[in-house]
């Protein structure tokens, strides 16, 4: 808790084209430890959401129990939001979807809230390819329950006290790769040159967008022989591809092509520029991507950037069918036929 | 870029802009905090301790401090400065046993003083308190030097001038009024171990055109002219008066000739109003007056009729402007005739030194202007030293004190025949201003309140009355609100580097963005690759060592900044801290403590 709330003061900022300054973007101060990775999750989030010259209103920001579901009180004060049941949001984001397709879906979750009792849930999420923007703020421990490791704490990472973790660990983005996401990514607290285009291109992804932030517990995970630390991250990072996001076609320059960029156009017409690396990494291979994640195990590097990219699958609405307009802007004669309309529906169970 | 050298007192000085641009380096935001806490007796101390007279330039302070306010740039406006520096003033206790005192005994130094202004009141200030014997020779039969003669009354009330020279006075310093020195020579032959000048620039310019010598009696020079008012020698002027320039002594000449019975007075300046010498507040209160503020008037000639002034012509003037607001090109349109009774030229004054021999060492530049070491304050002749506008051409009143200070400093050395460059250096000192958790030994919110307007008196009543003070004095509310305004930029954000963990918690909470961690470069690119790029080149960046984790650095751009606190707030491991600089400005005083440490 900081002593007082952070002052409103945008003359010296740019506004985007809603007239927005990023400070518009921002929400109720953080109750979260001094120095929490997630902070820095939202603040990327703001600055994301204010270059896509989001409005507020048309975002629905949802997310279970947790340190990291806490934070969607902290990033758009102005938009929809829900704070549910632990490890239920999917669910809650699935009848949100079905009901009213034309907004953008920000989940937020922990590991806990994710890959323990919410495991059942991100899994068929993913199945049903759900259009949102799913981010788990992965730090290793239960931050709300005084730092107990979690799921996805590495086998051999050691405690606060010193004990060592002898269970092998849950990589979200295995689990989602497997289970056929389109869009897989692995990113930093710390690097929000890298976090802040993987956001901006999830949140335009049809489709369920995964983006697992290594977001360290400052209080309980970030200490020496922990492999969730600041310290830890910073010293294996290792970036597979460079992701640049541009929303509007129209805004694209030459110069992306010119450095062999891969290009990427998204559904709604913005583009993904796509730079490789030393590593020689294409994120269109998805046997490349498992296999990529699968080996770093061994070798300690923590891998990052869009790790898988497929834009062609059917997201739930297009899968089901479900129709273009949202349940609140159909005419309530339609939504409510009538006792005669209900008559007729129910005789053809008779 | 290299890593910022903290260590260097200017630094952190650079970063609190009012006390960095106040010549004599006032601690603004250490007196507004005592302020606000009701400390006004304290905070009147702090400030007589830098600048000598808190009421007189709580009034009429050029406030070079203003401009330079942070606040300024976060918001519209600045902190009142010196408004608040006149509550310290108003609300304090009797300070007579507080201020300096008159020594026991005194070392047998004789200093003399020409000119009982502000600058040689500086030196008697610094000096009398340490034994030194010290005459001050006045030509006018009351101490103040333009304080008294130049300033009117309305803006600056005699009581207040007299109750700060006053606490000098006492210190057992000698005046000698109604005492004009006709001769340096046969002065610096009379025992004396030093003699300071602060004799001002006491000569007002005149306007030789058509017409001067034939309306020689309604046509006054600015500053004798208010000097005469002041000593009571004029006391009315005719209906329709014109002013000619358009600096700080116009509008003082023009809103005192609507108190000597004038009703319409205009102020005629050759050129726009960007390029206006009086500063914004002091043509506000003009033009609240109803002075009228004609500009791209040139005067051309004095119109008299039967030997009488009846008007003056004026050259209507077209100005050419560059992308910078420079003039490129001038034309005269036309010409016009303004009815007038009398005319104030007010167009500037000059140093005069007719009683000093040009055979006795000292030299003067082709301007008539001594030549004056800018440190020491002294002349070409050792054991003469000038200050105030006497040194340097006119300035103000805060400049002469600073000047006091150094010459004070100066006229030590020389009469312990020590060298005069070797001066103590100017300090810092830090310490934590951490209390607690999240608790800080100042009050670190931000309040978006706007700037308190003063409150002035019924203007009926005060322009019938020459001595009746116009401005009224802040509120309680007011001043309430006023201190909470200032953004404490004297409590300092300090960085430990080997601390960081790259975890952007200040950044990400910093409310305008000033903190940004980035790969080194060299300052031009360093400034454009921050979060919000550093524009403002006057304010300074902080850049720290290489962080350990990654070898970027933290920096931080000074120009926003608000004192908040909250980076040091979030931070996890204490890198930033908040701590309160104290800038060690060295007196003469302090000379001698050194000394007496050794």
């Amino acid at each position: 808790m900081t002593s007082m709330s952070k002052p409103f003061i945008d003359k010296h900022l740019p506004k985007n084209k809603l007239g927005l300054s990023v400070r518009n973007y921002e929400g109720v101060m953080s109750t979260l430890c001094a120095g929490c990775g997630h902070d820095s999750v939202t603040a990327a989030l703001v600055q994301a959401f204010w270059e896509l010259d989001l409005a507020p209103e048309s975002a629905a920001k949802v997310s279970g129990i947790g340190c990291s579901s806490k934070t969607t009180a902290y990033f758009m004060g102005q938009s929809h939001g829900i704070n549910c049941v632990h490890g239920r949001m999917p669910s809650v984001a699935t009848g949100a979807n079905a009901a009213n397709g034309d907004l953008n879906y920000i989940g937020i979750s922990g590991d806990g809230d994710s890959l323990s009792i919410g495991f059942g849930q991100f899994a068929h999420a993913i199945r049903r390819n759900l259009n949102m923007l799913y981010i788990l703020e992965n730090n290793g421990v239960y931050g709300l329950t005084k730092g107990q490791f979690s799921a996805a704490a590495d086998y051999g990472s050691k405690s606060k006290k010193g004990l060592a973790n002898d269970q092998m660990p849950i990589d979200p983005c295995v689990q989602a790769l497997t289970l056929g996401a389109g869009f897989v990514a692995r990113a930093f607290s710390g690097d929000k040159s890298q976090l802040i285009p993987l956001i901006k291109a999830g949140l335009k992804h049809k489709g369920f967008a995964l983006i697992d932030v290594i977001s360290p517990c400052v209080t309980f995970n970030d200490h020496a022989g922990s492999t969730k630390s600041y310290a830890h991250t910073y010293k294996y990072y290792h970036p597979l591809v460079h992701t640049d996001f541009v929303a509007h076609a129209d805004e694209t320059t030459g110069a992306y092509d010119k450095d062999g960029a891969m290009r990427v156009t998204m559904a709604d017409g913005g583009e993904l520029f796509l730079r490789k690396t030393a590593d020689d990494y294409d994120p269109r291979d998805r046997a490349q991507a498992i296999e990529t994640l699968l080996m770093n195990k061994s070798e300690g590097e923590i891998r990052t950037g869009l790790l898988y990219l497929n834009s062609d699958l059917p997201d739930m609405q297009a899968a089901n069918k479900l129709p273009k307009i949202p349940l609140n802007q159909v005419p309530y004669e339609r939504l409510t036929p009538g006792k005669a309309a209900l008559a007729k529906l129910q005789s053809r169970y008779r | 870029m290299k890593p910022t050298d903290t260590r260097d007192p200017d630094y952190f000085h650079k970063v609190v802009d009012c006390q960095w641009a106040c010549p004599a380096h006032t601690p603004v935001p250490e007196y507004i905090r005592l302020i606000a806490q009701g400390e006004f007796t304290e905070a009147y101390l702090v400030n007589r301790r830098s600048n000598v007279f808190p009421g007189i330039l709580g009034r009429v302070c050029d406030r070079p401090c203003e401009p330079a306010c942070r606040r300024g740039r976060v918001e519209e406006e600045p902190v009142a400065i010196c408004r608040l520096k006149r509550v310290a003033a108003d609300h304090r206790d009797e300070v007579k046993h507080l201020v300096p005192q008159k020594p026991a005994n005194t070392n047998g130094k004789k200093i003399a003083l020409i000119g009982a202004g502000p600058a040689s009141l500086t030196v008697a200030n610094d000096l009398a308190p340490l034994g030194y014997e010290c005459t001050i020779f006045e030509a006018h039969h009351r101490p103040g030097g333009l304080m008294i003669s130049n300033i009117p009354s309305f803006r600056l009330p005699e009581e207040v001038l007299d109750e700060e020279i006053g606490y000098i006075l006492d210190q057992g310093v000698e005046l000698k009024t109604g005492h004009r020195i006709e001769s340096l020579k046969a002065l610096s032959e009379s025992g004396y171990d030093a003699v300071f000048i602060g004799s001002g620039a006491p000569k007002g310019k005149d306007l030789k055109i058509e017409g001067r010598d034939e309306a020689d009696a309604n046509i006054h020079i600015g500053i004798d002219w208010l000097e005469s008012v002041a000593f009571e020698h004029t006391d009315k002027i005719g209906k329709q008066v014109l002013i000619i320039g358009v600096g700080n002594t116009a509008m003082d000449c023009c809103r005192t000739s609507l108190r000597l019975g004038a009703d319409d007075v205009k102020v005629m300046a050759r050129k726009p109003r960007q390029f206006f010498k009086a500063s914004p507040w002091e043509l506000e209160d003009a033009e609240d007056e109803n002075v009228e503020i004609l500009v791209n008037h040139s005067p051309k000639r004095f119109v008299v009729e039967n030997g009488k002034l009846t008007g003056m012509e004026f050259e209507l003037m077209e100005y050419q402007l560059d992308e910078d607001g420079q003039i490129t090109d001038t034309r005269i349109a036309g010409t016009t005739i303004i009815p007038c009774t009398d005319v104030i030229l007010a167009i500037g004054q000059e140093n005069a030194f007719p009683w000093i021999e040009r055979d006795i060492g000292i030299e003067f530049d082709k301007w008539g202007v001594p030549i004056v070491d800018e440190k020491t304050f002294e002349s070409t002749k050792k054991g003469i030293f000038f200050g105030g506008d006497s040194a340097f051409g006119p300035k103000n009143i805060i400049w002469a004190v600073e000047h006091g200070h150094q010459a004070a400093i100066s006229i030590h050395k020389h009469c312990e025949a020590t060298d005069l460059k070797q001066r103590l250096p100017r300090g810092v000192n830090l310490q934590s201003a951490k209390m607690g958790v999240n608790e800080w030994m100042y009050s670190n919110s931000y309040t978006g309140e706007h700037r308190r307007q003063m409150p002035l008196a019924e203007l009926k009543a005060r322009l019938s009355n020459r001595k009746m003070e116009v401005e009224t004095g802040y509120t309680a509310e007011q001043i309430a609100t006023e201190v909470q305004r200032c953004l404490n930029c004297d409590v300092q954000t300090v960085f430990e580097a080997p601390l960081c963990k790259e975890c952007d918690a200040c950044m990400d909470i910093c409310p305008v963005d000033c903190l940004s961690i980035v790969p080194v470069a060299e300052e031009a690119e360093l400034r454009q690759s921050l979060r919000v790029p550093a524009n403002n080149k006057d304010q300074a960046l902080f850049v720290s060592e290489p962080l350990k984790d990654t070898g970027r650095v933290m920096v931080k751009d000074e120009n926003l900044c608000l004192h908040c606190g909250l980076c040091a707030e979030r931070c996890p491991t204490a890198a930033w801290d908040m701590q309160d600089a104290d800038i060690f400005i060295p007196h003469v005083d302090d000379e001698t403590k050194k000394v007496a440490a050794e």
